[in-house]
């Protein structure tokens, strides 16, 4: 029950400011009903679209990051579907790749560190050795 | 006289089954290996990145690095397309990793990357990205 995932949904550019609050406030009481937990809203803005999309050529972009089990996005993405503005979506599960990021990230710092450590040992001896010689 | 001899002239360059027919109107079969050596085939030639010394071929192909390895690039996320743009052709074909010099797991990651941004509308399936 711990997946993470990105719905990335498309809104059509003609809709209204409180519109999209509600219909974000809508997915988000369908989260938290079912179990999961809302991470993060991002509202990207108007964006010009790649290709026409149900014959329109801009829209809002909106990024929601939730976390819960794969039921709730099937639910999420059931209400997407039946939104008349939503005119695309995209859903990314990503704790995957965030565990791989984070380990290699604790590989590279744990590097880091142990770098770190023998080039102060090493330091010193060659500070030393050259004023021996010297 | 001089009537007559232009026709003859001009009717025995364009007939094809002439025998005689002067080096420069030859097709350009026998020219082609020559060309299609140095640009049809980047492979053959461009096989010259391994080769130490001029073994024949005068030019070779400098060692392509993989970017992503270079610059310790992990996360390649859909939603950043002025990096997955670079890698992407005008005509918005995802360009083949014997170009870019991309490694095998990256330029999976990155393959995937670009079609899941084709499916947001972020990258054109075909043709100029706006």
């Amino acid at each position: 029950m711990n997946r993470t995932y990105e719905l990335m949904f498309i809104v059509r550019p003609d809709m209204a400011e409180e519109d999209q609050d509600k219909l974000i406030s809508t997915l988000e009481t369908a989260v938290t009903s079912t179990g999961g937990q809302v991470k993060s809203v991002e509202r990207m803005g108007k964006r010009h679209l790649a290709y026409m999309v149900r014959r329109f050529r801009d829209g809002i972009y909106v990024l929601l990051t939730v976390e819960g089990s794969g039921g709730l996005i099937h639910e999420l993405e059931r209400r997407l579907r039946v939104t008349e503005p939503v005119i695309k979506f995209l859903t990314v599960r990503i704790d995957e790749e965030q565990k791989r990021l984070d380990k290699i990230k604790a590989i590279r710092d744990a590097r880091r560190k142990t770098s770190a450590a023998p080039a102060a040992v090493a330091g010193e001896a060659a500070g030393e050795t050259p004023a021996a010689t010297a | 006289m001089a009537d007559e001899n232009a026709p003859t002239a001009t009717a025995s360059a364009e007939i094809p089954s002439r025998p005689e027919r002067p080096a420069g109107d030859r097709p350009d079969r026998g020219e082609r290996p020559d060309r299609g050596g140095r640009s049809f085939r980047p492979g053959g030639p461009g096989g010259g990145r391994g080769e130490g010394g001029p073994g024949g071929r005068k030019y070779f192909r400098r060692k392509k690095v993989c970017k992503f390895c270079v610059e310790k690039i992990e996360a390649i996320n859909y939603k950043d397309i002025r990096l997955l743009a670079q890698f992407v052709a005008e005509s918005g074909k995802i360009v083949p990793r014997r170009l870019t010099g991309v490694c095998t797991p990256h330029q999976r990651r990155l393959s995937t990357a670009i079609k899941q941004a084709r499916n947001i509308a972020l990258l054109p399936f075909a043709g100029r990205a706006s």
